[in-house]
């Protein structure tokens, strides 16, 4: 039983860790008044391009730059789209998915010619898991052994990397200048113009945040996740951090529990397949990956908590004229 | 104010073909970048939609499922709702279609099935929509946010009801069994032929019609009767609808139901127009395409049959270009729905300004 809940913990971390990554790249974007649904499209775009980079230069670290490179171009389309000219964040998050769900598959096909995938990954070409010290050796000891060598140790590097970003975006938005002026210009623009500072260019710059955080989601799911990119792998990926950033409030310490809290389900109705409960029978997987979607309406309609959010967020900052 | 002194025409056309121009532009870009001429390509595609009877046809069947959701689109959008949920509403329409025939075939004629089958469509898909219509409209979730998760939540839910209810028994499709004849929707070119009209063998069944039949009572809804009026006043401005005295938690709820019906009537030609079963993922993003449609429709019934009948030359000549040059993959035609959402509705404002400006200079001078 305990190594069973250890083992489903251990695919927890492994399947929140591209969730994480995206939420709080869509946290710094909200919290700086763009909302963002092409989390999704930045997802898919980054995990090709990380996968045809490491596929062509065999290495997964250039993988990782191309990665982020797609996001952040994608990223600044909405940018130009939605603080350049004013355009509807949610018509321009629509517009990206769709145009990556696209691109993806014809590039793939142009440049692989395997029917919308990469090729398999290996070696170098992937994050491999990292062994803590000592990992083999403790495997014996009675629980912390367990927790030590399976939980904590074994995972690739990106994944150490997302649990960091959270207390870095933690200390970034309430600790330093620019997260003030960033949590401002989300919550009322019109003050922080009004102090002289370029709403566009902290909105810009959240923007390039979201991207290489989004970046390096996709990367993880094509080159450390899995062996290669495939067709719509980012499967709704971008939509159910977008759930848990609401469900997480916008605040990136509740986003992580959010993101935990979803990967976990996940893990969940892996291992409940075909599981048969005495009294209730055999719960439909659909039912618990259903879960995070319903929970995130439950919170919207304020059934379960409140989910406000920040107060500009969508609208477009138009600068006072003479 | 000086809104006025814009000819109408260069709101109607200029900027709308302009913004698709553009779109068509980068998908040629698209298309010189994997090496192939784009030119060729276009010729290609035109000639897969419109260069014989059976393109004629399913470009036509493919623009009946877009009609629908276009519509579905901008019916929410004239009352300033966006609705992403049509996909949703499309499935969940699509499983209402699917009951009554299942439950019907065997024992009623078609005349007793057909109508039934088109309520089922109607509403079932506004049922799906009413839920995040009446969070919105009661308790203030954003029904962005909300019907982007009942998409997902129609997903799940149909792939538990087909696999585990509805899969006809001994076989390993996740497919319902095919209806009996007399639950089957009549394809146009059986209807035409004994009258002399050939049009050739394609899906294009009478959904379409009622496409169309659609749009004028769209149209009639809209521009023609106070509710419709009150709707487009909430679009223009909700705190003005809320000053005249207008129930917009009211209008709200409605636009969505009609929105959800509308999409869900694209059950109707899927499911018992053309495959004859319930089946997964049959609406394969028509939900998220009349998004596009809407938007280069303007939001206007006659715009989404023309965008529609676009969009449909796309899906068919896409085919037509995928199978004439294989470097090209159908998923092209994703991509230029994408810009096309890009440049007519993100990036509307780029060119509108300064196109607006010149013409009222030229007005002033």
């Amino acid at each position: 039983m305990f190594e069973t809940l250890i083992l489903m913990l251990d695919a927890t971390m492994r399947v929140s860790t591209p969730l994480i990554f995206a939420a709080l790249a869509g946290l710094y974007s909200e919290r700086a008044g763009i909302v963002d649904i092409g989390l999704e499209g930045k997802i898919l775009g980054s995990a090709f391009a990380a996968a045809a980079g490491a596929a062509v230069f065999g290495s997964a670290w250039v993988g990782l730059f191309f990665g982020i490179m797609a996001s952040v171009s994608l990223a600044m389309i909405h940018g130009f789209a939605c603080i350049t000219h004013r355009g509807d964040h949610i018509v321009s998050g629509v517009a990206i998915n769709t145009i990556v769900a696209g691109l993806t598959v014809t590039l793939s096909m142009y440049w692989f010619g395997m029917g919308g995938q990469t090729p398999t990954l290996s070696g170098d070409e992937r994050f491999l898991s990292i062994t803590f010290p000592f990992a083999d050796a403790l495997k014996d000891v009675p629980v912390i052994g367990l927790i030590y060598s399976e939980l904590l140790s074994g995972h690739n590097i990106l994944v150490y990397l997302a649990f960091a970003m959270v207390p870095m975006t933690y200390w970034v938005i309430y600790k330093t200048r620019f997260g003030l002026r960033l949590r401002a210009v989300g919550e009322n623009p019109h003050a922080v113009d009004t102090a002289g500072i370029s709403v566009a260019f902290i909105r810009y710059r959240a923007l390039i945040i979201c991207g290489i955080l989004c970046g390096i989601a996709g990367a993880y799911l094509s080159t450390a996740h899995n062996a290669g990119f495939l067709k719509d792998m980012s499967a709704g990926k971008g939509y159910m951090a977008l759930a848990a950033l609401i469900f997480g409030k916008w605040r990136p310490v509740p986003v992580l529990l959010a993101c935990l809290l979803f990967g976990f389900l996940d893990a969940v109705a892996i291992r409940m397949q075909g599981v048969v409960i005495p009294g209730i029978g055999e719960v439909p997987v659909q039912a618990i990956e259903v879960l995070p979607y319903v929970l995130t309406v439950l919170l919207l309609a304020g059934f379960i908590g409140k989910a406000i959010g920040p107060k500009a967020i969508g609208r477009p900052y138009v600068k006072e004229r003479a | 104010m000086s809104q006025a002194k814009v000819p109408a025409w260069v709101n109607i056309a200029l900027i709308p073909i302009l913004n698709i121009l553009l779109a068509f532009l980068v998908s040629g870009l698209v298309i010189l970048a994997i090496g192939e001429n784009p030119l060729e390509a276009a010729g290609y595609l035109i000639y897969g939609a419109f260069g014989y009877d059976e393109g004629i046809g399913y470009t036509l069947y493919y623009a009946t499922n877009l009609i629908f959701t276009g519509l579905a689109v901008s019916v929410a959008f004239k009352g300033g709702l966006f609705n992403i949920g049509g996909e949703g509403q499309a499935y969940i329409g699509g499983l209402g279609v699917g009951l009554v025939c299942l439950s019907l075939d065997k024992t009623m004629p078609f005349y007793v099935i057909a109508p039934l089958a088109i309520i089922g469509a109607g509403v079932f898909g506004a049922a799906w929509a009413y839920i995040p219509a009446y969070l919105q409209a009661r308790r203030g979730s954003h029904i962005v946010i909300t019907t982007i998760m009942f998409n997902f939540i129609a997903s799940s839910l149909m792939v538990y009801l087909i696999v585990n209810w509805l899969k006809e028994d001994g076989r390993m499709a996740p497919n319902s069994r095919t209806f009996d004849e007399n639950a089957w929707l009549p394809y146009l070119h059986e209807l035409l032929s004994p009258l002399g009209i050939e049009i050739g063998d394609s899906p294009l069944n009478v959904a379409f019609v009622i496409a169309l039949i659609c749009c004028v009572l769209i149209w009639a809804l809209l521009w023609h009767t106070r509710w419709g009026y009150q709707l487009r006043t909430l679009g223009t401005n909700p705190t003005a609808a809320r000053y005249a005295g207008i129930d917009t938690a009211k209008v709200t709820i409605w636009a969505m139901l009609i929105s959800g019906g509308l999409a869900g009537f694209v059950g109707i030609n899927e499911i018992m127009g053309v495959n004859h079963s319930l089946l997964l993922n049959f609406t394969a993003g028509y939900g998220f395409a009349g998004i596009a449609v809407s938007l280069m429709g303007r939001n206007h019934p006659v715009g989404i049959i023309l965008a529609a009948i676009l969009f449909g030359a796309l899906y068919q000549g896409g085919a037509e270009l995928a199978f004439e040059i294989p470097t090209i993959t159908p998923e092209i035609v994703v991509v230029i729905q994408g810009l096309v959402i890009l440049f007519s509705g993100a990036l509307e404002h780029m060119f509108k300004d300064r196109i607006e400006g010149f013409f009222i200079r030229r007005a002033v001078a």
